[in-house]
């Protein structure tokens, strides 16, 4: 069998179209929510809420006084999705959390699993990036009477993004390889369509090195596209 | 112009400040020395609240800074502030370092920022650096920008926290020079600093600071020649 016919016979070629549209969707999908869940946690991360402050003087309460009930609970969601499987994270998000509903897509499902998965991340990625700052860069700023929040928009977060952005797009980049794993719940992705196509034509390597490829071809737009983007960023430094 | 009253200030169970009373005065140049950890730079720093007190006043022309009711941030453009580490923006170039604050804050135009901007830097010698961005600037050159951009947002005191600490030997005199010319300028200032010889010159007074309270003051000159307190003696006997 030609080259030619394993993938244009019958025109398998639609089964790849198909599964790396459903890829990059729910690469996309959950990259929206991961930026939106990663920003949020970040933030509840580094706030000095503290309500508890004025326990500070009692004597066995007094420990209370430095908890952040919105750190503490960022904190917890980070440590959750990190020391967890993606897959298992998956198959819970399926089988149990959408597991009595009916009908819901696929892309759905992927999306929110790996949105989810991908928040925790993004979150720690933010984090580090506002954190890593000199802490007299807010320091300075304060001093010449500029307010908390004018400080972070016109002093760190201009730098901090600078820290961030590559960060994130390695992370989007696991993330687009990580959603090979939707086979597990039916999703037919990239990876699956492969495996169609391989059941159809007992043909193995061709099939999977094009998927192996097409990632190969995704990821290095990424990584081409980061790499402009921190060369720009580059002019002050 | 400022009165501070029974300051203290700590950081979790250790006391850095414990009570300090002082009045200083328009046109006064206070600096302020003593050894490590005596608390001199945390007491500079509550001067504009970047270190919330503990307790006790601090009152800046009548005003009580540490009541919840005041506007910090009011203060603050009142209260020019150079720290060891310049902490230029690093994203900016010096034009912007200097002009963002007068921008936003005092809501004055571009142009009128960029003129107060370029009269600084003709004060400090470094008008040619306008375009630059920090990172292509010496240890002198940085602090010399940090000066004027603290002096844009026009304030009526200005505190130095160490500003020679973290520079090359060389680069010490051109910062201090600038320190110079501002105290001859009849700015009212307080200084922390390691250089004895500057503290000596440019001083119209002078704290000597030692775990968490002032000591002695006086005239440096009558201090460094004539100690009272055995304290300041044994640190003066150590670093001149």
């Amino acid at each position: 069998m030609s080259v030619w016919e394993i993938f244009f016979g019958n025109n398998r070629y639609q089964y790849m179209l198909e599964g790396l549209k459903f890829s990059l969707l729910v690469t996309a999908f959950a990259a929206v929510i991961g930026i939106i869940i990663g920003l949020v946690v970040a933030l509840l991360r580094i706030t000095e809420f503290k309500p508890f402050k004025f326990l500070k003087e009692k004597k066995y309460l007094g420990r209370l006084a430095d908890f952040n009930p919105f750190s503490f609970v960022a904190t917890i969601y980070v440590d959750i999705i990190r020391g967890t499987p993606s897959v298992v994270q998956l198959m819970i998000m399926h089988t149990v959390i959408f597991g009595s509903v009916k009908n819901v897509p696929k892309l759905v499902v992927a999306g929110l699993a790996f949105g989810i998965n991908s928040g925790a991340y993004v979150a720690e990625i933010i984090r580090a990036g506002i954190q890593g700052l000199d802490k007299g860069q807010m320091e300075a700023a304060r001093s010449l009477g500029m307010s908390y929040s004018m400080a972070m928009y016109y002093i760190i977060i201009p730098q901090a993004i600078k820290n961030i952005l590559p960060a994130l797009v390695s992370e989007f980049i696991i993330l687009l390889k990580e959603t090979s794993i939707v086979g597990f719940i039916g999703g037919m992705d990239l990876l699956r369509s492969a495996n169609i196509i391989i059941s159809q034509t007992y043909r193995a390597f061709e099939p999977l090195m094009a998927v192996a490829l097409i990632y190969l071809i995704l990821t290095g737009i990424f990584t081409k596209i980061m790499r402009i983007v921190e060369r720009r960023m580059r002019v002050s430094d | 112009m400022i009165e501070v009253k029974n300051l203290y200030k700590s950081f979790g169970e250790i006391e850095v400040l414990k009570g300090i009373d002082e009045h200083i005065m328009k046109e006064e140049v206070v600096v302020i020395i003593g050894p490590s950890g005596s608390g001199k730079s945390t007491f500079l720093r509550c001067i504009n609240l970047m270190e919330q007190p503990t307790q006790g006043t601090i009152k800046i022309d009548g005003v009580d800074i540490t009541s919840p009711k005041t506007n910090i941030n009011q203060v603050r453009q009142k209260v020019g502030m150079v720290f060891q580490q310049f902490n230029l923006f690093p994203h900016m170039n010096v034009m912007d370092n200097i002009t963002l604050a007068p921008m936003k804050l005092k809501g004055l135009t571009k142009n009128e920022a960029e003129e107060v901007a370029y009269t600084l830097l003709d004060k400090v010698g470094l008008r040619e650096k306008a375009m630059e961005y920090p990172n292509k600037l010496s240890g002198g050159q940085k602090q010399r920008i940090a000066i004027a951009r603290a002096l844009a947002m026009n304030p009526e005191i200005m505190l130095f926290d160490e500003p020679t600490s973290a520079l090359d030997p060389e680069m010490v005199k051109e910062v201090l020079e600038v320190i110079r010319e501002l105290a001859n300028e009849g700015m009212t200032m307080m200084i922390v600093t390691h250089e004895m010889g500057f503290a000596k010159e440019v001083g119209t007074r002078l704290l000597f600071m030692d775990e968490g309270k002032i000591i002695e003051r006086g005239n440096p000159k009558e201090v460094f020649a004539n100690p009272q307190e055995e304290r300041t003696r044994i640190f003066l006997s150590k670093v001149l």
